[in-house]
């Protein structure tokens, strides 16, 4: 059991309780949550700060409002609805389409129909906070549906892939492509049954993926190859990314986002406590890189020279490099 | 420096409760393990008398220095009398006073004791005692027998053991007899060895008290002889010389002093009684405090009303349940609903027993996550559909309570020790993951709960461990320090052993 833990300890991993009580608690004070944790807030801050999200249709915070959700997307087809304050995904409804004939039928990601009740009362269900981790009231907010770049298209059943970015003290560390699956119902989240592929900072290019705890080559509904897909806009992602501690202020950072077709990649949301698993996606633990940084860190530093620095410090390991010839 | 913080503040709450802890355990004798019972002695004297046409005025000696022996408590029963102790020369004295008393009279003086090794003689130091005046020819066979025993001895111990040698001799030298001849009790017998002693300018003096065993229903005073050698007093057994008190000797009184007297009484009589009992050894440990007038007995859960006192045996359990949930989140990370969920689910199996408890448990849950998908179905908000449930959950512990009730299983009854708010978030929480993350991650996280509940349950049913936390509540102030030491416990959980195990370098 110990000769486990020296190991683990060896390669570099970050346990629960060292990410808790070292990093987040250290790193991320209390009264910037609010700032990560309601989505409408975030997004107000990420666009004063010039960096691309998606649009903002409307917000429901009470339930009388529910029923003004016909007219805030009557002008859009496809669209998002989430909890401001969700966690892990849950509670996000993505509709990608309407009935041809009635307009107030709706056509989720995953091709169902559902009637437009179905989706008041998942908002009612929202607002009344099922989906907020404390269980407090909530809001629902609607929002542009990413047509996601089809760079993903062969290695994702269903959903928004989406890419996590590990940001410690405004350093990007450590980066992954979560690749929903069938089993998780076109979530990105890796929990639920998503695939998680790492990616090598330095190139941009994914890395073998993980499917649990298990390695994965190919993405269990497609088939396709996870490995080798290179992400574009890398440098821009990777800038973003580390923008995102200076919009913040939060030291250990999780931040999502997304490749539009036509609008490159958005900031989806950031998170104060982004789990662990991305370690297992690029088989390499957090705990060097982040003692690295601490080596090299420099307060004076803009976002764009602590994405070149993440880029030259922290390429793939090699035996991966060596396995894409 | 959060770190230091951290170990200053944990070793501060250890030290303090292993202090409160160890003063209790060794000085005030609070026994470590539960049922732990002391024999406790329980000795009367009852005195009866003809009473005369005036005033009345009773004497009584009673303990005063108990070597071995310390006393819990003594009272005085006695009928319109005046009580008050005093102290005179051989010691305490109760005395009983009466201006008119009719009739036979009786009165009672009870004391109890239980044995404690750390009570000492601790007498002081007594003067030379003064020569005695003794008439001839007595005189002469005293001078005669000191000077020759003397020539015989060379300190204080070796002369007591030799002039008890020559007292007790089967075929006496004529001085011996001399001295002895009248002698028919052996107080008198030890009245003439202190005489004898005395004139040797040795501080001796009789005692009287006795040898406790069992139950005896009327109990004869033996007399023993203390002789003070300048340091400390000894005791010898007069008749064969051994210098040694018999095992659980009581000490009565000391001195030549009679027992009793009794002013305006006639035909005196006194007779002792001695029970043995054997008590909580908490309720001795509890006297003891009292007396001793420390904080510790003002603070024990001893003190209060027997309701509360259970109540708090149980509540006290509670930082137990809550160290576990600690070991079981923390350092194995097993996943479960609600943070103390599974402490207040195995404070409930307290009282079903484990393997009702998680048959009712699992039923339970499982009926109302049934029924909590039915609903499912109605739409409900949030806070009726809580409701909705915890309602749900009601009428079920009612339903499985009069179920069983009819097929005979009482136990079935206890269901309605469920903390039902509880259950019904569990409910709540559990149908969501089952929604969102599907039915494996709720089943697990279910077991999860169930599995720190029953760890929880037999870690707080240890009667052992109750008896301690509730005996010595101070004990809470080191579970308190190990929840902080573990509040800054960084490594890895055992689950993630494996959930890591890809990434270990081989």
């Amino acid at each position: 059991m110990f000769a486990a833990a020296n190991k683990l300890r060896e390669s570099g991993v970050l346990g629960l309780n060292e990410r808790n009580a070292d990093y987040i608690m250290r790193l991320n004070p209390r009264r910037l949550y609010p700032l990560v944790d309601d989505k409408v807030l975030t997004k107000k801050l990420a666009l004063k700060a010039g960096m691309a999200v998606p649009d903002l249709y409307g917000v429901i915070a009470h339930q009388g409002e529910v029923r003004k959700f016909a007219e805030i997307v009557r002008d859009h087809d496809s669209f998002v609805i989430k909890p401001a304050r969700g966690s892990g995904g849950d509670g996000i409804l993505v509709v990608t389409g309407r009935g041809k004939r009635k307009r107030d039928n709706y056509r989720l990601s995953s091709g169902l129909f559902v009637s437009e009740g179905e989706i008041l009362h998942h908002i009612s269900n929202t607002v009344g906070g099922q989906y907020s981790l404390s269980g407090n009231p909530d809001k629902a907010l609607i929002e542009y549906c990413v047509h996601f770049d089809p760079i993903f298209a062969e290695v994702s059943f269903q959903g928004v892939p989406d890419i996590r970015v590990i940001v410690y003290r405004g350093y990007p560390v450590m980066a992954m492509v979560r690749l929903p699956t069938r089993a998780s119902d076109g979530k990105a989240n890796l929990h639920q049954g998503a695939v998680g592929a790492g990616v090598d900072l330095g190139t941009g290019e994914t890395l073998t993926g993980v499917l649990g705890n298990d390695v994965v080559e190919e993405h269990p509904d497609t088939g396709a190859l996870v490995e080798g897909l290179k992400i574009p806009m890398w440098d821009f992602i990777l800038e973003s990314s580390a923008r995102g501690y200076d919009v913040t202020g939060l030291g250990y950072l999780g931040v999502d986002m997304v490749i539009d077709r036509d609008r490159g990649p958005l900031i989806l949301e950031m998170n104060a406590r982004p789990g662990l698993n991305i370690q297992i996606a690029n088989g390499s633990g957090l705990a060097h890189r982040i003692s690295r940084i601490e080596d090299l860190y420099d307060a004076s530093a803009g976002p764009a020279e602590r994405a070149a620095l993440a880029r030259r410090e922290f390429p793939a390991a090699v035996e991966h490099q060596t396995s894409l010839f | 420096m959060k770190q230091r913080y951290v170990y200053m503040l944990a070793a501060l709450l250890t030290v303090i409760g292993l202090s409160v802890f160890y003063y209790k355990w060794q000085v005030l004798g609070f026994p470590l393990t539960a049922n732990q019972e002391t024999p406790v002695w329980t000795i009367e004297s009852a005195i009866t008398f003809d009473s005369g046409p005036g005033s009345i005025k009773v004497q009584l000696h009673v303990p005063t220095l108990t070597p071995g022996f310390r006393m819990l408590n003594e009272n005085s029963v006695s009928r319109g009398y005046g009580f008050s102790l005093n102290y005179g020369s051989g010691g305490r004295q109760a005395q009983w006073a009466i201006r008119r008393a009719d009739g036979e009279q009786t009165i009672y003086y009870r004391i109890s004791v239980y044995e404690d090794d750390s009570v000492d003689q601790s007498d002081t130091t007594p003067p030379f005692p003064p020569l005695p005046v003794i008439n001839e020819p007595l005189k002469t066979a005293v001078d005669v027998l000191v000077s020759d025993v003397r020539d015989h001895s060379a300190d204080t111990a070796s002369f007591t053991t030799e002039l008890l040698r020559r007292v007790n001799d089967p075929s006496p030298d004529p001085n011996v007899e001399l001295l002895l001849a009248g002698v028919d009790s052996s107080a008198d017998f030890v009245g003439v060895i202190t005489t004898i002693l005395a004139s040797a300018r040795i501080p001796a003096r009789m005692v009287r008290g006795f040898p406790l065993s069992g139950r005896q229903r009327s109990a004869s005073l033996a007399a023993w002889l203390e002789v003070h050698d300048g340091d400390q007093w000894l005791y010898y057994n007069p008749t064969t010389g051994e210098e040694r008190l018999p095992e659980r000797f009581l000490v009565w009184w000391r001195g030549n002093e009679p027992l009793l007297s009794v002013e305006g009484g006639s035909n005196v009589e006194v007779g002792f009684a001695i029970q043995e009992n054997h008590l909580d050894a908490v309720a001795i440990a509890e006297t003891q405090a009292a007396q001793r007038g420390t904080f510790a007995v003002d603070f024990s859960l001893y003190s209060l009303p027997i309701q509360t006192q259970a109540v708090y045996s149980v509540l006290l359990m509670i930082p137990i349940g809550a160290l576990i949930m600690v070991v079981m989140r923390n350092f194995v990370g097993i996943d479960a609903f609600g943070t103390f969920m599974p402490v207040l689910i195995a404070l409930a199996f307290r009282e079903t027993k484990l393997l009702w408890g998680v048959i009712l448990f699992t039923t339970l849950v499982a009926l109302g996550l049934s029924i909590r998908f039915l609903l499912d179905r109605a739409r409900l908000l949030l806070v009726p559909r809580l409701s909705a449930v915890l309602i749900v959950v009601v009428i079920l512990m009612l339903f499985i309570s009069l179920v069983s009730h009819r097929m005979g299983m009482e136990t079935g009854l206890s269901v309605a020790l469920f903390p039902m708010v509880i259950i019904a978030m569990t409910i709540e929480r559990m149908s969501v993951v089952w929604e969102e993350r599907g039915a494996v991650d709720a089943l697990r996280a279910g077991l999860g709960s169930l599995v720190v509940a029953v760890a929880a349950y037999i870690a707080m049913g240890m009667h052992w461990l109750e008896h301690l936390v509730f005996t010595f509540p101070e004990m809470l102030l080191l579970v308190l320090a190990l929840v902080i030491l573990a509040g800054r416990y960084t490594g890895y959980r055992l689950t993630e052993l494996r959930r890591f195990k890809a990434l270990s370098t081989d």
